[in-house]
């Protein structure tokens, strides 16, 4: 290339990088704003205008709100739905993968077929029998509310779909891996299930968990299964929680910024720390619809 | 194939009775879970969309024949309204948001200046989740919010951003934007990661520019990529629900198919007109579906 195009493409280059670079400044405001918002009295904005200098700033819209949002309970069910739902998801994707990728079935691509398109179903599709047989299993066992309004009716509901991502991502994962690696194992004489926990769950180690952290902000952000599956309040993650306080605390905009902003904090955390694991669990997958 | 074929002989008479169980129980516990909680309840809903019914007793479920579909093309003004906002929808995804992720990715996998800090910027907003967003952007846009603000405006006299009807669709569409760009970056960028670098260099090489680089070497070797975003983009465009729902709730604010559904099939007045809009929107997914299945295993089905 002669010295000038290479030249004139440092100038564009520069364009270019200033451009993004202003954007993604614009791309953060938003969410800078709401932070900053969060650390003043709603009042203050109301008399004074959204352009006031701050005369309160401090912390006590947060403090306020995991006291009267109850936050704190909300985080949990959370937790407890997010957990169970992404571990079994794993596990349950390793083990239809693993069957796939290292046994030769003649049902083998269809199985995977079936688990990729059911995870590209839209939720409304499914929504009413899904509703009803959680009742109808609940009066079965003598309880409504075994998987109505349970956190287990909504991890089961997540592992259902996001199968079919698990299954995908660590099925083509294991393809890659030698088959002498099986092979050996198969000759001396190792079960099926020393084959899968010993020899190939532990190379399974970096596709794991690149999708335990996609699947955590999946699951952990997802609001519209909590929404119709659970009945109380008092039970729902946080996501699904936020919707009701924003109704009910429409008077004071700013505690229910300093709400949004704890519901955030968990996936941005994991995102900040384990910023790579999103690229190559994207990457592996190639996709998730 | 035959040496194949008698390997797999081989294999499956070593198979004991331990490990037939093992494998009965690998492929038919999630075999179990997802059909249960996905395919049928699916194949459920596509047969109570011909049906009268409450969702209340099953006794009272009567046979409809198309008569939720007339009702839904011929007497459902809203329908059109929603099908027009999801096309608008999928333009502006594919047209505007989509192109703008793609175009991200390929600068900053050219590693310009700063594309460390570009990347987390742009995806942030991808990691958040909508119920926040839609708190988020309420500070930007409601009536003593930041936009209303800087154009100088109060409560009085302020631009109703979500509810102006000839407005509010291009307001969702920049906020769902938001997000929209982040992700087909970093999905774009996972595909980037496998572009051999030998080639963009002998590009440079044979002296093309950047745009000629992008256009004649990376847009046709991410070919199955692209396939992918697009479908993606259709998918998601279709099924769009969270975003409105955090902004509107079940109001009729702003509709789109999704929300049709909910609308229909949530509390007290279900009926399987609600069912009706969700096989529509499975059948105007079906498409794009297949066509993702069809790149994804392309080397499994010949």
């Amino acid at each position: 290339m002669s010295a000038p195009a290479r030249g004139s493409q440092v100038a564009k280059d520069r364009v270019i990088s200033t451009f993004i670079g202003v954007f993604a400044i614009v791309w953060l405001f938003p969410i800078a704003w709401t932070l900053w918002s969060s650390f003043r009295p709603y009042a203050e904005i109301r008399a004074r205008g959204v352009f006031s200098m701050p005369e309160r700033l401090g912390v006590f819209n947060y403090a306020d709100a995991i006291r009267r949002m109850d936050l704190p309970t909300y985080l949990w069910n959370s937790f407890a739905i997010t957990a169970p739902a992404v571990v079994l998801t794993l596990f349950l994707g390793s083990l239809i993968g693993f069957v796939v990728s290292r046994y030769s079935f003649k049902f083998n691509v269809g199985m995977l077929l079936l688990f990729t398109a059911g995870n590209l179903l839209p939720a409304q599709l499914v929504f009413i029998p899904v509703f009803k047989a959680y009742l109808q299993i609940g009066d079965l066992v003598g309880n409504r509310r075994f998987l109505y309004d349970s956190p287990w009716g909504v991890v089961l509901i997540h592992v259902a779909f996001q199968v079919g991502f698990a299954t995908f991502v660590l099925s083509s994962y294991m393809k890659t891996i030698p088959k002498e690696i099986s092979e050996s194992a198969m000759v001396d004489g190792a079960s099926v299930f020393r084959h899968y926990w010993n020899v190939m769950l532990p190379l399974l180690r970096p596709p794991l968990a690149s999708l335990a952290v996609l699947m955590t902000t999946w699951i952990y952000n997802d609001f519209f299964w909590a929404l119709v599956l659970m009945s109380t309040d008092a039970k729902r993650p946080i996501t699904s929680a936020l919707g009701r306080l924003t109704g009910e605390y429409v008077t004071d905009y700013n505690l229910l910024a300093a709400g949004a902003m704890i519901a955030a904090l968990p996936t941005l955390l994991v995102f900040i720390v384990l910023r790579r694991q999103f690229v190559s669990g994207l990457a592996w997958g190639a996709t998730k619809g | 194939m035959i040496a194949a074929a008698g390997r797999t002989a081989r294999r499956r008479r070593a198979f004991t009775r331990g490990d037939r169980l093992t494998l009965a129980l690998f492929v038919g516990v999630p075999i179990a879970v997802h059909v249960a909680l996905v395919w049928l309840p699916a194949i459920a809903t596509i047969l109570l969309s011909f049906t009268y019914w409450t969702g209340i007793r099953y006794t009272d479920i009567t046979w409809a024949g198309l008569a939720n579909y007339e009702n839904i093309l011929f007497s459902t003004p809203a329908f059109w309204d929603a099908l027009r906002n999801n096309a608008i929808w999928v333009g502006w995804f594919g047209l505007i948001a989509t192109p703008l992720g793609v175009l991200l990715a390929y600068e900053i996998d050219r590693q310009i200046r700063g594309h460390r800090f570009y990347q987390s910027a742009y995806y942030l907003p991808v990691v958040l989740s909508l119920a926040v967003t839609g708190i988020i952007w309420n500070f930007m846009l409601r009536p003593d919010g930041f936009v209303n603000g800087i154009m100088g405006r109060d409560i009085s006299n302020a631009v109703s951003f979500f509810g102006n009807y000839d407005i509010n669709i291009y307001v969702i569409m920049v906020i769902a934007s938001w997000r929209h760009i982040g992700y087909i970056m970093l999905l774009y960028l996972a595909g980037l990661k496998s572009v051999d670098p030998a080639m963009r260099e002998a590009a440079a090489l044979d002296g093309a520019t950047e745009w000629e680089t992008f256009r004649k070497v990376i847009l046709p070797t991410m070919r199955p990529v692209n396939i992918i975003i697009v479908v993606i983009t259709i998918i998601e465009s279709l099924r769009a629900f969270d975003i409105i729902y955090v902004i509107y709730g079940t109001s009729a604010g702003l509709p789109i198919l999704g929300i049709l559904v909910f609308q229909n099939i949530a509390g007290e007045g279900a009926s399987m007109k609600g069912a009706a809009f969700a096989v529509i929107l499975f059948l105007l997914s079906i498409g794009p579906i297949i066509t993702y299945l069809r790149q994804q295993f392309r080397e499994d089905v010949r």
